[in-house]
């Protein structure tokens, strides 16, 4: 599904991510894990194609999208969701999902001027998909309500919804459950399984290792941007390489 | 050969001042990432009290420039505390439209109460100095001589002294700084005064070689902007040299190739840099 | 209450405005208060171009002012120097704003934010250093005098400023219109997500550049149709059509009424040049009072009164469904804008 080969990033002479190659199967949760600084979120920008790597490259679905510009990324099928939840505060939840589904329609300027079939269709068609990944991460009963009056939790779901809207077949989640307390988090990794069950394919960043073990298929550990392992929840566990990661440099700032 | 030096001097002197008002903009800049809008009018009010306090109060040229930047200093101050800190969390358009408002609302005072008439202001210094074929009117020479001082107190003040490395520190990387526990308000204030006053002294300086009038900041602001794009937008070295690199191209552009449009080759540098690498000349890489 | 409320955002609301404006050269008291109605409609056109690049798209165009001046010197220079007609140099006008904006637009807005805001700062004062100092082309400082006015074919005298009024009107609707359509469709939706978030956008799958470029010439469009109706009206213009000042006017204009939203630029553009027209000697100063207006508008009132009223009407019906349960809480940070359907609607 997403193979990575040598994939390296500089910023000067510091190398953020360096010379990491990995697979990540399809219709399964990947997790990213690793200390500060250990350019996960890099890693993400790497593969969303939010900056081109130095070396290395990316396939997605045997398709090279390396230095493809994030659009056209997201239009071959890669959704994402920030660090920090971006949504238009003043508006409702369902009107910000609507523009999840704009890549998969064609409509112009001059539709909008004409107000022709092709814009009407489309228009019907975004609304119908904002609703129906609303009700996928189980938040249709607050579709009216707006941005700034909801939970942080909901925040979070409701960008996952924006991403699901976009119909990928790839989510990259970058620490889906910062923020959050400890119950949201159970079940927002039940709706990540459950997109998972809805055959996408999930990659994410997470801190939070007990949801992390429990939920990842596979894990790809990352520390000074290099990969220092990868497997199963048990083989990461008891990986000499990645206890020692964790203990010895937690300090590190993030580059 | 000697007009060509006559042109590097002229270079020297615009760059000089365009060098002090581009140095407060990309502090205040690194600080706030705030692009102040209403620098050029700082400029310019400070160049007015310069002239109310010697030709109106007839004081010495000396306090009415130490006059134009404590006011200059003072108002710069009053537009953080009042307005920028207050819309630190805003949308990124609205510090800009504020500036913009400070900006129109100076200018506006400032016309109300002197008119829009262009001034002269007079300088003590009226001797022509003589280097065999090169001839340097003394203001000129001090412009020079009293900007590069400056640049020098400046560069110690940020070097030695606590505030002023807190000020770099801040520039170069902010949330760093406020996890270190750095007095942020202080040093914000501390560089809005500092912004003022270069700009005000600038202003002193180079009024009596120019003209005195309230829309005077417009093209001072915008060429201040080109110059800290060029040399890298919070850096303070690039801004120096930015504004050296601008103030020759326009001695010598206006020399050797056209007189009318020598305000437009700061501009045409700019849209030649921004086409060719849209975050400037001199930034570091992207973090 | 509530019924008020709703008939302010219904399209009986609409109707009765359109019906105000029809009938206000009737009930005005003197033919110079049409002028300055049809000027203010003139500026309004400006500023419904302002809002789409700035309000929806939110990108901080300073040259929007140069690019009314450039709309205003096409039709000045092709009517006067090349004795072409008004109608063909306003299309002309329009078509050069399409072209100027779409080169200044490719450039300019691969620049993000402050970048952007300080080049086209510098486009705007290019374009007025232009329009001063070229003087074979633009008349230079001394500006360009006797345009030629609309032809009325012997129907209609838009000399005459009743008929020139209702022209502008004409154009102000149609403004409207083709904003209200942007805005409630895909396209419009494509622009705010821009204006959320550039990486937010491209993630969704939204091409930045050609989005941004869309929105750009269609604000340099409406900026320099507008100030081709200015020249055929004023039929005096000069370089001081260019300067930075009206570009100020209009993110005043834009502010009071709520930037963003689909009546504000109308009703803030009116509202700040009845009130600059109440305060005659105020005229040369009047930026004593709007500098400070305009601070204290984006530090206590960032939504302008369009942009209040809607967010205040649709969080008021979201509080009242059966669904709310968790308290309502101010957000300070993201002041920027107001409803989406709510603004559609209106």
């Amino acid at each position: 599904m997403l193979k990575i080969n040598n994939l390296t990033k500089r910023f000067g002479g510091l190398a953020a991510v360096n010379n990491v190659s990995v697979e990540f199967p399809a219709n399964q949760i990947n997790a990213i894990i690793g200390p500060n600084g250990a350019g996960k979120t890099t890693f993400f920008n790497l593969v969303a194609g939010a900056m081109p790597p130095t070396e290395g490259s990316i396939e997605f679905n045997g398709v090279d999208i390396t230095g493809l510009a994030p659009d056209r990324i997201a239009r071959l099928g890669v959704a994402r969701t920030f660090q920090t939840t971006m949504l238009f505060d003043k508006s409702t939840v369902l009107d910000n999902l609507i523009v999840g589904h704009r890549l998969r329609t064609q409509s112009r300027l001059w539709d909008v001027i004409i107000n022709s079939k092709r814009l009407r269709v489309e228009e019907e068609k975004c609304r119908a998909k904002a609703r129906e990944t609303l009700d996928f991460v189980g938040l249709s009963h607050i579709a009216d309500r707006y941005i700034a009056d909801i939970s942080q939790e909901e925040r979070k779901r409701v960008a996952f919804a924006l991403a699901m809207a976009t119909d990928p077949e790839l989510v990259l989640l970058d620490e889906p459950a910062g923020g959050i307390n400890p119950e949201e988090t159970v079940n927002l990794a039940a709706l990540i399984r459950k997109m998972v069950d809805h055959g996408i394919t999930v990659c994410l960043i997470e801190h939070k290792m007990d949801m992390i073990m429990s939920l990842a298929d596979k894990i790809l550990v990352l520390d000074h941007g290099e990969k220092i392992a990868e497997g199963t929840p048990d083989q990461i566990k008891n990986d000499p390489v990645v206890i020692e990661a964790y203990l010895g440099s937690d300090q590190d700032v993030e580059a | 050969m000697d007009l060509f030096f006559q042109q590097v001097l002229n270079g020297l002197t615009l760059g000089s001042i365009y060098g002090l008002v581009a140095l407060g903009l990309t502090l205040v800049y690194g600080i706030l990432h705030v692009p102040n809008f209403a620098h050029g009018a700082l400029y310019m009010v400070g160049a007015y009290i310069s002239y109310f306090v010697m030709v109106d109060m007839g004081l010495n040229y000396w306090v009415a420039m130490i006059a134009a930047a404590g006011v200059v200093a003072l108002i710069s101050v009053l537009c953080e505390r009042l307005i920028f800190h207050p819309l630190r969390h805003a949308p990124p358009i609205h510090d800009k439209i504020a500036a913009i408002g400070v900006m129109l609302f100076l200018e506006a005072v400032v016309q109300m109460h002197w008119g829009a008439d262009f001034r002269r202001m007079p300088t003590p210094y009226t001797s022509i100095l003589h280097f065999g074929d090169i001839t340097l009117p003394a203001q000129r020479l001090l412009i020079i001589v009293a900007a590069f001082s400056l640049m020098g107190l400046l560069h110690l003040y940020l070097k030695k002294t606590m505030t002023g490395s807190t000020i770099v520190a801040m520039a170069q990387n902010r949330e760093g700084a406020f996890l270190v526990g750095i007095n942020a308000n202080r040093v914000a204030m501390m560089t809005f005064a500092i912004a003022g006053g270069l700009a005000a002294v600038a202003a002193s300086l180079f009024a009596p070689i120019n003209l005195v009038y309230p829309a005077m900041g417009h093209l001072l602001l915008t060429k201040a902007f080109v110059i800290i794009i060029l040399g890298g937008m919070g850096s303070i070295p690039g801004a120096i040299i930015g504004a050296l690199i601008i103030g020759f191209a326009e001695a010598l552009g206006g020399f050797y190739i056209s007189g009318t449009y020598k305000d437009l080759i700061a501009f045409a540098l700019l849209v030649f840099i921004l086409s060719v690498k849209p975050t400037g000349l001199f930034t570091k890489g992207v973090r | 209450m509530n019924r008020l409320v709703e008939f302010l955002v219904s399209p009986a609301m609409k109707i009765l405005l359109i019906a105000l404006a029809l009938v206000f050269p009737f009930v005005a008291g003197d033919e110079y208060q049409i002028y300055v109605m049809a000027l203010a409609f003139i500026w309004a056109i400006a500023a419904y171009g302002f809002n789409i690049i700035t309000g929806y798209c939110g990108q901080l165009n300073l040259a929007h002012g140069g690019f009314f001046a450039i709309g205003a010197y096409v039709v000045a220079i092709l009517t006067v120097d090349h004795g072409w007609a008004f109608w063909p140099a306003f299309v002309a006008s329009m078509v050069a704003g399409a072209v100027f904006g779409f080169l200044v637009g490719v450039v300019s807005l691969r620049l993000k934010e402050h970048y952007f805001a300080i080049f086209t700062l510098c486009v705007g004062y290019i374009i007025y250093l232009l329009l001063d100092k070229w003087e074979e082309v633009t008349h230079g400082s001394l500006g360009i005098i006797n345009i030629t006015p609309p032809e009325g074919f012997g129907l209609i005298d838009f000399t005459e400023t009743i008929p020139f009024y209702y022209l502008v009107l004409f154009f102000l609707v149609l403004a409207i219109w083709l904003c209200s359509r942007i805005s409630n469709s895909l396209v419009g939706r494509t622009f705010r997500a821009i204006r959320t978030s550039d990486d937010l956008a491209q993630s969704l799958g939204i091409n930045l550049m050609r989005n941004k470029v869309l929105a750009f010439v269609l604000s340099t469009v409406y900026a320099a149709g507008a100030g081709g109706l200015y020249a055929g009206v004023v039929r005096f213009i000069g370089p001081a059509e260019a300067e930075i000042q009206h570009t100020f006017d209009l993110i005043t204009y834009m502010l009071v009424g709520g930037i963003g939203t689909l009546m504000g630029p109308l009703l803030g553009t009116l509202i700040i040049m009845w009130l600059t027209q109440f305060l005659q000697s105020l005229e040369e100063y009047r930026m004593i009072v709007f500098g400070p207006l305009l601070v204290l508008l984006v530090i206590f009132f960032p939504m302008g009164i369009i942009g209040s009223f809607l967010s205040w009407r649709g969080r008021r019906a979201a509080r009242r469904s059966p669904a709310h349960k968790t308290l309502s809480r101010v957000t300070e940070d993201d002041q920027d804008d107001k409803n989406r359907e709510a603004g559609n609607n209106a």
